[in-house]
């Protein structure tokens, strides 16, 4: 298919996907609808009771003042329920508009926590917000306001055909010609348009993102006094984003003011026509009984019928300009929407309650890229209890074995099984749910501490918690914030340091009763004072747990059932503590390097 | 708002001409209806077809400047808001990432986040807006006015009546509208905060299976703002509706005038018609202005909050040295203490000196205030009392570049952005590839980088995903290391490095970098126990300072945390 082609079908789609919001509001929309047709309706009879009542001053015996009072007041009864009913339009329509967003926000949302971790590793978190923000905001400005533009639009241009064709036949054959180029003219610009619009949302997320991306990174910025620097990179991004505003912009500049141009030719063709048939309809060449037979009244409510023609087609080209961005916007949202999840569970996928806490790694390889192989035929059997040890110089691959542990990503080779069962055949929300984890990059997010710690285990009593932040020895510190355990946190903090940040993270393990646990540099800031502290807690938190631990301190490893030695993606050593000594080989080299 | 609007007076040139360009062509669209009244008033009497042919060409002629002169109008509009937005967003930006610790935090990231996105494209919209529609409208009005006026003045005067009560109405509603859209834009920052928390814990959401608690999370925030938005959209939905009736009333008033009028033979039935047509066309530029008029009220919201943080007062503020201090020293502290929260000190009275080349060790129990110490260091907080001191001169008598020229950092939860090794190492400093190599290899990072296919053009993930903690660090490090600073400052990061690594990093750092003072937070007595003067810390006060020697003889905690390394022993 061609890419012409198959843009047209993209655009389709993205049409069809949006027409089923709105519609799956119908109880909104169809009132939204009604209310259109009659204000706009009455909106429409407005002219016709002024062309009336203009008619009843010019009569032929002087003003007609019963019949000029009549129209009068049909007219403020026309406009005072025209407006009551289009506020009431717009009161409905913002709530239909609110709906979808916040569908749509919902959406998006619920679908991000689904996708792999892989997503976010690949995606800027500012591009990705810019997604939820900016693209849906821009969706929404294109749904409360424009759409029941179109609705309105599309209504008074019908109306006003039905009533020129009511006054001059003949005259609207003018329109005949003048719409079709219209269209014509609207569908060439927009294709031009489209892919100006589509480079230029994907520009400001790009903005967003590396806007956020700085964001985040502001005291080392600060440390290092590289604002300036900074800023002209996020300079350049910014003029890149702007000029791809400017390009689209310049484009669709030219399609409201053409559009005016061909109706403003028609309304001059409208003046001479009518003023022509006026003529000989004035002169009796043309008969009152005939087709092209028209008064002043006649001609002055065609012009005006005409203009309220030209009004909407013209207000429809200005729009249609937003809905290019609309578009564009709603092609992001989509596509997020699309994004591959997390493969489901198998149908036949079995629950996983009843952990026993056997886990067996079964000749695993594993690669994040296809050129760069992580892990190479890994294998490894904890039993129930057991504490297995993972030490290794960095980046040899001691995370990604806890990544695999956790399915955040699935092996190229080999199988995991827990309690002799292929982790791939259980329910992934249970194996997860089986395992505690304990992660060097601390995690908080804004809420009280307490809804921090509480987070692992929502149903904790408030003693539990206590005693959970006590074991961590966490208590103190908390005690001393300004509002104790309602302190608000939020993760860039600087009120909190690193080792309290992984403390609450371990009181948060220490409430959970999940019975497998994974330690990955779990108290790596935590000076080792503090360590000792909690020590008893840390082991009393093991005991009876399958555990997976990557740590430094020894006193850790030391007894650990089997500690692996991983170096490049493979396993070169395994074997107790005492054995390992034993064989001299690289880990007695790194256990006696702390002493050199 | 008018702080932002400044942002467009250096294009008042180009306004200018835009604005000249547009009103002549909404002139010549203006004298459309004109001609038309023209034509029906006095050219049909004259019978001649001729005439009528040529009015209609005339106002084909006028149709056609008219749209020249929209497009180019247009098209310079798009031209001005291009340069006037990238103008604001960049200011804002730069202004943005040089805020102090503490003005960051109290405007929070996600707020500042949603100010340089969803405010400046609001802004930017309404300017864009206001040029291409905002010349139109009050023209096609004015113009409207001036014309009918001129026409028959009894009649526009009915008219205008209606003005005042379609202000009163503006202005109402405007004074309602700029709060409900500060709180709009207030709910987006709570969603962006959401939004943004769940991206970056997603592995622990995932572990927990929280992915239901955080979806509600996210209803909360997500069903906060659209009631925001509803709310605001309610009251300014009035807007629309009201200025439309009113000129519609005003309409009906005109003809029930102009029928004593016309009964009176003081205006004719055509003039009337005239008057129709200009105000379809006046009644259309109210709808204009009703919508930019919506449009103003949450531009000026989002204007507001981005003046806000531009106007932020810096509170880097320079004060002259008042020469006590000792030149000798690199880096001294007099009795400096500092509190966050006021409440209780997070460190009391440290002093002490350190000469070029000299080593300094901090080590200290979680939040005894290590890191507190190297933040009023730095000066990202100023003490509450005492002064910092770099060669003799108080730290707050340096600018800001002077004062970063002395420092290579390496912070807890530091920094990589999505770029290359290299760049990430560069920081983008004025630094050469060899130095780049040099640094990274007195850091240890050397061998594992050239490990990599693409060696230091390797790419990395925002956050430096793709790396493992320790590469991390190393990178962090050999960032720290490559502008030859004469300070260099280590907050706690080495903590992932296996011990022969943070082995090799010391020896490494003694022997290439002998010149460099260097601070080092640890806590690992083997981090520190080389350094010149080492402090023991304990909420916030310096319990020991001296050599690991003397510190192991006459500092018991330190000589406890030191056993219980030892004796306990570390292992990667």
């Amino acid at each position: 298919m061609t890419d012409k082609k198959q843009q047209k079908k993209d655009n389709k789609g993205i049409f069809l996907r949006l027409s089923k919001y709105v519609l799956e509001q119908w109880k909104l929309f169809l009132p939204a609808v009604v209310i259109t047709l009659l204000s706009n309706q009455l909106s429409l009879m407005g002219p016709m009771y002024s062309g009336r009542a203009i008619d009843a001053i010019e009569g032929a015996r002087g003003v007609s003042f019963p019949l000029v009072w009549d129209n009068v007041i049909k007219m403020i009864v026309c406009y005072v329920a025209a407006a009551v009913l289009s506020y009431g339009l717009a009161v409905i329509m913002v709530r239909l508009s609110q709906r979808i967003i916040y569908k749509m926000r919902k959406q998006v949302f619920e679908k991000l926590n689904t996708l792999p971790v892989g997503y976010f590793d690949r995606n800027a978190t500012g591009d990705i917000i810019s997604h939820i923000s900016y693209d849906i905001d821009t969706i929404n400005a294109t749904l409360s306001h424009d759409l029941i533009q179109v609705m309105t639009s599309l209504y008074t241009v019908i109306g006003s055909i039905a009533f020129m064709w009511q006054i001059s036949r003949p005259m609207l054959l003018i329109f005949a010609i003048t719409v079709p180029v219209s269209i014509c003219f609207t569908r060439y610009r927009s294709k031009k348009v489209r892919p100006l619009f589509r480079a230029r949302s994907k520009k400001y997320g790009e903005l967003n993102g590396f806007a956020e991306e700085m964001l985040s990174g502001g005291r080392t910025i600060e440390a290092y006094g590289r604002a300036k620097v900074i800023s002209e990179r996020f300079n350049a991004r910014n003029d890149e984003a702007m000029g791809a505003y400017y390009k689209a912009e310049y484009q669709a500049a030219m399609l409201f003011p053409a559009i005016n141009l061909v109706n403003n030719i028609s309304l001059s063709l409208v003046a001479v026509f009518g003023g022509i048939l006026y003529m000989l309809s004035q002169n009796g060449t043309v008969l009152a009984t005939s087709a092209f037979f028209i008064s002043l009244g006649g001609v002055a409510q065609f012009v005006q019928y005409s203009r309220k023609f030209a009004g909407p087609i013209n207000e429809f080209s200005n729009i249609l300009h937003e809905f290019q961005s609309a578009f564009s916007a709603a092609e992001r949202v989509f596509r997020v929407l699309d994004e591959e999840p997390e493969a489901p569970d198998a149908e036949d996928a079995k629950a996983y309650n009843d952990v026993k806490g056997r886990v067996e790694i079964d000749d695993v390889s594993f690669s994040y890229t296809e050129d760069k192989p992580i892990l190479k035929n890994v294998s490894v059997k904890a039993h129930k209890g057991q504490t297995i040890a993972i030490v290794g110089p960095t980046g040899a691959g001691k995370t990604t074995v806890i990544n695999l542990l956790m399915r955040f990503y699935d092996p190229d080779e080999g199988v995991i099984r827990m309690d002799g069962e292929n982790a791939m055949r259980l329910k992934r929300d249970d194996l997860r749910r089986a395992f505690t984890m304990v992660l060097q990059d601390t995690w908080l997010f804004h809420g009280t501490v307490y809804d921090n710690i509480v987070y692992g285990k929502e149903n904790a009593s408030k003693e539990q918690v206590y005693s959970a932040a006590k074991a961590a020895k966490i208590h103190d510190f908390i005690e001393s914030l300004p509002q104790g355990y309602d302190t608000l946190l939020s993760d860039d903090g600087v009120n909190i340091s690193k080792g309290q940040k992984q403390l609450i993270t371990i009181a948060r393990a220490f409430l959970s009763d999940a019975p497998l646990l994974i330690l990955d540099e779990a108290t790596s800031n935590v000076d080792s004072k503090t360590e000792k502290q909690i020590q008893a807690a840390m082991t009393a938190l093991m005991k009876d747990r399958t555990c997976f631990v990557i740590a430094h301190r020894l006193s850790t490893i030391q007894n650990a059932a089997c500690i692996l030695v991983i170096r490049d993606g493979r396993i070169i050593e395994q074997g107790t503590h005492d054995e390992l000594l034993g064989k001299g080989g690289f880990y007695s080299s790194l256990y006696n390097s702390q002493y050199s | 708002m008018k702080r932002i609007l400044k942002y467009l007076a250096p294009f008042k040139k180009r306004l200018t001409v835009g604005f000249i360009i547009k009103v002549t062509g909404t002139v010549a669209e203006l004298f459309i209806p004109f001609l038309l009244t023209y034509i029906l008033d006095n050219v049909i009497e004259t019978e001649k077809i001729g005439s009528i042919v040529f009015y209609g060409v005339l106002m084909a002629i006028c149709a056609l400047v008219a749209a020249v002169g929209n497009i180019v109008a247009n098209r310079m509009a798009a031209k001005t808001t291009m340069l006037f937005s990238t103008k604001m967003r960049k200011e804002l930006f730069n202004k943005t990432i040089g805020l102090s610790a503490s003005a960051t935090d109290s405007y929070t990231i996600p707020s500042l986040e949603s100010r340089i996105t969803s405010d400046t494209y609001n802004v930017q919209n309404f300017i864009g807006m206001m040029q291409r529609l905002g010349v139109r409208a009050p023209i096609l009005l004015l113009g409207g006015a001036v014309i009918t006026m001129v026409m028959d003045s009894a009649l526009s005067l009915v008219m205008l009546a209606t003005m005042p009560f379609i202000f009163a109405v503006v202005y109402g509603i405007s004074r309602k509208g700029v709060p409900l859209y500060t709180k709009v834009q207030k709910s987006v920052d709570g969603m962006v905060r959401v939004v943004r928390e769940d991206i970056q814990g997603i592995r622990v959401i995932k572990a927990l299976s929280k992915g239901d608690y955080e979806n509600r999370r996210y209803d909360k925030v997500n069903a906060q703002l659209c009631r925001e938005e509803t709310k605001a959209g309610v009251i300014m939905g009035i807007v629309n509706p009201v200025m439309t009736m009113l000129m519609n009333l005003g309409i009906v008033a005109v003809v029930a005038v102009a029928a004593f009028r016309v009964s009176k033979g003081t205006s004719t039935p055509a003039t009337v018609i005239a008057f129709m047509q200009y105000f379809t066309l006046v009644s259309m530029a109210m709808m204009s202005l009703s919508r930019m008029f919506v449009m103003y009220t949450k531009c000026a919201a989002s204007a507001n909050r981005i003046a806000e943080v531009i106007e932020t007062p810096s509170d880097f503020k320079t004060v002259p040295d008042d020469g006590k201090g000792d030149k000798d020293a690199l880096v001294a502290f007099e009795n400096v203490s500092f509190s966050y929260f006021g409440k209780r000190d997070n460190l009391t009275n440290i002093s002490f000196s350190l000469r070029a080349g000299e080593s300094l060790g901090i080590i200290g129990a979680t939040g005894s205030g290590k890191s507190t110490f190297i933040k009023l260091l730095i000066r990202f907080y100023d003490p509450d009392s005492g002064i910092i001191r770099i060669n003799g001169k108080d730290i707050r008598s340096y600018t800001k570049d002077e004062l970063c020229r002395f420092y290579g950092v390496v912070l807890q939860n530091d920094f990589i952005y999505a770029d290359t090794i290299e760049e990430n190492i560069r920081f983008g400093r004025d630094i050469s590839r060899e130095q780049i190599e040099k640094a990274a290899k007195i850091a240890q990072a050397h061998g594992f980088i050239t490990e990599i296919s693409e060696g230091y053009g390797y790419k990395l993930s925002a956050g430096g995903t793709n790396l493992s903690g320790g590469q991390r660090q190393r990178l962090l490090i050999a960032r720290a290391l490559a502008a030859n600073a004469p300070i260099l400052i280590l907050d706690d990061s080495s903590s992932a490095l296996d011990y022969k690594t943070d082995a090799n990093l010391r020896t490494a750092l003694k022997t290439e970098l002998s010149g460099t003072t260097s601070i080092t937070v640890a806590q690992r007595v083997s981090s520190v126990k080389s350094c010149d003067k080492i402090f023991v810390l304990e909420d916030g006060k310096v319990i020991g300072f001296g050599t690991h020697r003397e510190l192991m003889e006459n500092c018991p905690e330190y000589k406890e945390i030191s056993d219980s390394q030892m004796g306990g022993a570390f292992l990667d």
